[in-house]
């Protein structure tokens, strides 16, 4: 492993090599070429999906075009999400202030769309100018009558971890506003799911089947109204851990809600994941349409999976993907094509999730904590690997390797998630490493293609 | 989302809605790129950084690699020096580049860091190997746009490199030029070359993308792929009869630099994109000393015969142009020049002049036209709604006002966020003048094609 910045080193590991936990959770060294994003960055991606609310990035232009309507989350009603709004500091602001502007922007963009709540999100420069967003907000919550939540989400504060967080306090402050009349006793909240190419959309189906009530989406195709009744409902369940444990954990303290932390992905984690649900509400009914519900839909889905697993059986993957839960996920998905995984890494994973790779994974494989493109593309090289799943800055990396790709990250066009979605990854995973391009793409042209 | 977008136009003064423009360290890593074996740097947080870097992907469709100082609270409060030199270090002994470009952010311009002071450090502290170079661009993004940004790295690269140079060329050598060519796609850099070449000059491209971010696949992963101007190149612009600015927004101010330290003269053109422009390119060129070849001579009747051949479908459609001050520009002209009506005509970056040139250009069809100098996209779209046009041409964000207005849209400029080939393809020259022409008929015959009503619906059109 000669291309680990020697800071990095305790961020990379092998399964099986029974050494100390991987070190994690610390900012990018200085100087490196991460791919980590930061605070801002974790608190928008999470809050965003409210389709309904009013999202302002208080801060000069870049942030907010950077994040417009990047992440694809769809809703089924309003879009007000998917419209960028930005208070454009400039340099007279940075030296008397934004206040003034922020209330302007505020006031004009409220009475025009009659949004259910406002975000702004404070960006690094906003931090250190030290406008008094809070004050801002209240003011201009009592004008309007609407919730205005400001989010404290300075870029150099830290990496996304901290804006995930920065995100859950403001949700939190959203939670408990509304009335829980009606809310049933077999009632969820989804939180973590993003309903990228609408995901949230199949496990809500799923949901209905087996007579569970969804009280509110945090964050995907997420509504104010429901957020504020969220507190009503009888159990969380996390999907994406990184982002939202932590909400989880504030509601379970302050309403008494419980949490199981599930994930969406793969068959096995799916069903898991749906028992799960059944068995904490101790209804013998509903645990007898949950078998059959994934009896039916595994059903449907093996096939593919088979067919594709032809071809697949035997390949090694490499994962670089934002969540450790999902890259937790992968691994099975990628065992059930018949796939090794040579290398698994993600930017936001804790210690608990790594040691959890470590033993599901086979002996020998890396575990990597916020890599950088020359140590994947070493990686990448080094195990031969014939695909790689990761994000938007992978993509070409492993292209360039002459590796195939599959996007699971922003990117998605078609859901993953759910028995269906493991469908999808099968067909995507075998269509970009069957693809007749790679007899022409030559790969792996030097063992050792980065000069370090 | 579609349905935001109110008709009537009210005057704001505090608020970007559907930016037309993103911030000046973009524009800075961009430009960055174009030196060979260059590691662009961006001194802030580590967000900045990846947010430009996957904006870039996503618009080439290649690795962009830059390095950031990853701030913390702590550099906010107390400067980004340990920062900065740490990352230096860092870069230096892993990524072995032979330059590092570094630009600020918003955040690390607030809190005043002094690049310069920091890197003289670095460079008393050995952190900076010999015979590598660190350069620098200020690039606040509470001041101007990615645009200026661009324009900032490529003075750096002049200030940093040229030095006035005795020995001229001799008479027998190549007729030498330096072309600064803004900010257009890698295969624009590499078509402009490939002209100037024709005409049996010698061109120094600064920066030039070519070869960086549209390069080849090879089956390794390249931190420095082949092209980019070489350091050595940069340190001989003093060498050359004159700098060529394309773009009078991105290229004008290194052009000035290159100028006033190595003494070349400057001269300041409109990209060359459509028949008049390129005209003027090649009008210059031949006065520097290029012979221009029959080979262009009939690239030149080429586009004209497609011109001919097409002017019927184009004339007196309206259209609506959005993005960066000079493909604006220098699109407007060739809109013109096919007989359309530029109705709207508008660009993120702020000043005056962009008014005046668009004016200037349409002559006496300025008149009817809204330039917007400082505009946003939802801008753009209620002037749409208020007066329809027949064609847009703008970059990716153009989409959403082309659904929801139901109208033809060519993807022109920077970001093109959700289509492949453009970094292939070029628009400048008389070639691009052809590509870019053909995209925008067929963009107004499909239309044409599609909305025709069954008897109307013709095998030849
Ligand atoms: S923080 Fe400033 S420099 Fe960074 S992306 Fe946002 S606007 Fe651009």
């Amino acid at each position: 492993m000669t291309t680990v910045l020697s800071s990095r080193l305790g961020q990379v590991a092998r399964a099986g090599d029974g050494s100390a936990d991987i070190v994690c959770d610390k900012q990018s060294v200085a100087g490196s070429v991460s791919q980590r994003a930061c605070t801002f960055c974790g608190s928008r991606v999470v809050l965003y999906p409210i389709a309904d609310a009013l999202h302002l990035v208080h801060g000069p232009i870049g942030c907010a075009v950077y994040t417009w309507d990047i992440r694809g989350a769809l809703s089924s009603g309003p879009e007000l999400h998917r419209l960028s709004f930005s208070t454009d500091l400039r340099e007279r602001h940075v030296v008397f202030g934004g206040e003034g502007r922020l209330e302007d922007s505020l006031m004009e963009l409220i009475e025009r769309h009659h949004p259910s709540a406002a975000f702004v999100y404070v960006t690094c420069i906003v931090g250190v100018i030290g406008d008094d967003v809070e004050a801002v907000s209240r003011k201009v919550s009592e004008r309007t009558g609407i919730p205005v939540i400001p989010v404290q989400s300075e870029g150099f504060q830290g990496s996304k971890r901290q804006g995930y967080d920065a995100a859950c306090e403001a949700l939190l402050r959203l939670i408990g506003t509304g009335s829980t009349e009606g809310i049933g006793k077999h009632s969820v909240n989804l939180l973590g799911d993003f309903n990228l190419a609408g995901e949230i959309w199949i496990i809500q189906e799923y949901l209905k089947r087996m007579g569970v009530e969804v009280v509110a989406n945090l964050t995907g195709d997420g509504r104010v109204a429901d957020i504020s009744r969220a507190h009503g409902a009888a159990l969380n369940l996390v999907q994406c851990s990184g982002s939202t444990t932590q909400l989880a954990k504030d509601m379970q303290k302050k309403y008494g809600i419980p949490f199981q932390k599930v994930s969406y992905f793969g068959l096995d984690d799916m069903a898991g994941a749906l028992y799960g649900i059944a068995e904490h509400f101790k209804d013998p009914e509903m645990l007898a349409r949950t078998r059959d519900l994934v009896a039916e839909e595994i059903s449907q889905v093996l096939p593919v999976v088979e067919a594709c697993r032809k071809d697949l059986e035997g390949k090694r993957a490499a994962i670089y993907v934002g969540g450790a839960f999902k890259a937790i996920s992968l691994v099975k998905a990628l065992r059930l094509l018949g796939m090794k995984t040579a290398l698994v890494g993600s930017q936001t994973g804790n210690a608990e999730d790594y040691r959890y790779l470590r033993d599901l994974c086979d002996p020998g494989t890396i575990i990597v904590d916020d890599s950088n493109p020359s140590e994947l593309s070493t990686f990448l090289a080094e195990e031969k690997c014939d695909l790689f799943v990761g994000g938007v800055k992978e993509r070409p990396l492993a292209y360039k390797l002459g590796v195939a790709f599959c996007d699971h990250n922003h990117e998605r066009k078609l859901p993953l998630e759910g028995f269906l979605g493991m469908a999808n990854f099968a067909r995507e995973v075998h269509a970009s490493v069957c693809s007749p391009v790679w007899q022409f793409a030559p790969r792996f042209q030097s063992a050792n293609p980065v000069e370090v | 989302m579609l349905d935001h977008t109110p008709t009537q136009v009210v005057e704001r003064s505090a608020l970007r809605i559907n930016p037309a423009n993103t911030c000046q360290p973009i524009g800075a890593m961009y430009a960055a790129l174009g030196i060979h074996r260059c590691l662009p740097y961006s001194h802030g947080s580590q967000g900045c950084c990846s947010y430009h870097r996957s904006h870039l992907t996503r618009h080439f469709k290649d690795p962009v690699m830059a390095a950031t100082s990853s701030f913390t609270e702590g550099a906010s409060v107390f400067g980004g020096q340990p920062n900065l030199l740490q990352g230096l270090s860092t870069v230096f002994t892993t990524y072995k580049p032979d330059v590092v470009a570094v630009n600020t952010t918003c955040l690390s311009e607030t809190i005043g860091d002094d690049i310069p002071q920091i890197v003289g450090q670095a460079q008393t502290d050995g952190i900076i190997p010999d015979g590598k170079y660190v350069i620098h661009a200020n690039t606040p993004s509470y001041a101007g746009t990615h645009v200026t940004g661009f324009s900032n790295m490529c003075v750096a690269m002049a200030k940093y490199f040229a030095k006035p140079i005795e020995t001229k060329p001799k008479a027998t050598d190549k007729p030498w030029v330096n072309i600064v060519p803004g900010w257009v796609e890698p295969s624009d850099m590499r078509e402009i070359r490939r002209i100037t070449e024709a005409l049996g000059m010698k061109a120094t491209l600064f920066p030039d993308t070519a070869g960086v971010l549209d390069s080849p696949q090879t089956g390794h992963f390249e931190m420095y792929p082949s092209g980019g101007v070489t350091i050595e190149e940069l340190q001989n612009l003093g060498r050359a009869q004159a700098t060529l600015a394309l773009g009078q927004w991105a290229s004008r101010e290194a052009a000035i630099e290159v100028e006033n330290r190595a003494y070349v003269p400057r001269e300041v053109l409109d990209l060359p994109i459509g028949i008049g422009a390129t005209d003027r390119f090649l009008e210059c060129l031949r006065f520097r000393g290029g012979v221009i070849p029959k080979s262009i001579e009939e690239e030149r009747g080429r586009l004209v015969d497609f011109i001919v051949d097409t002017q019927q479908h184009f004339y007196n459609k309206k259209v609506a142009i959005a993005g960066d001050p000079d493909q604006v520009i220098a699109l407007t002209e060739f809109c013109r020049d096919l007989g359309m009506i530029p109705v709207h005509v508008l660009t993120g970056n702020q000043g005056k002049a962009f008014t005046r040139k668009v004016t200037q250009v349409l002559g006496d069809k300025a008149a009817g036209t809204h330039i917007e100098q400082k505009g946003d996209m939802f801008l753009l779209h209620q002037l749409i709604k208020n007066e329809p046009v027949d064609l847009l041409l703008g970059n990716t964000y153009g989409k959403y006002i082309a659904r929801a207005e139901d109208l033809p849209f060519v993807r022109v400029g920077w970001p093109i966020l959700d289509r492949v080939g453009h970094s292939y393809l070029t628009t400048v020259g008389y070639t691009g003048a052809i590509q870019l022409g053909s995209k925008m008929l067929d963009a107004l015959l499909d239309r044409r094609d599609r909305d025709a009503a069954d008897p109307k619906f013709e095998l030849v059109l």
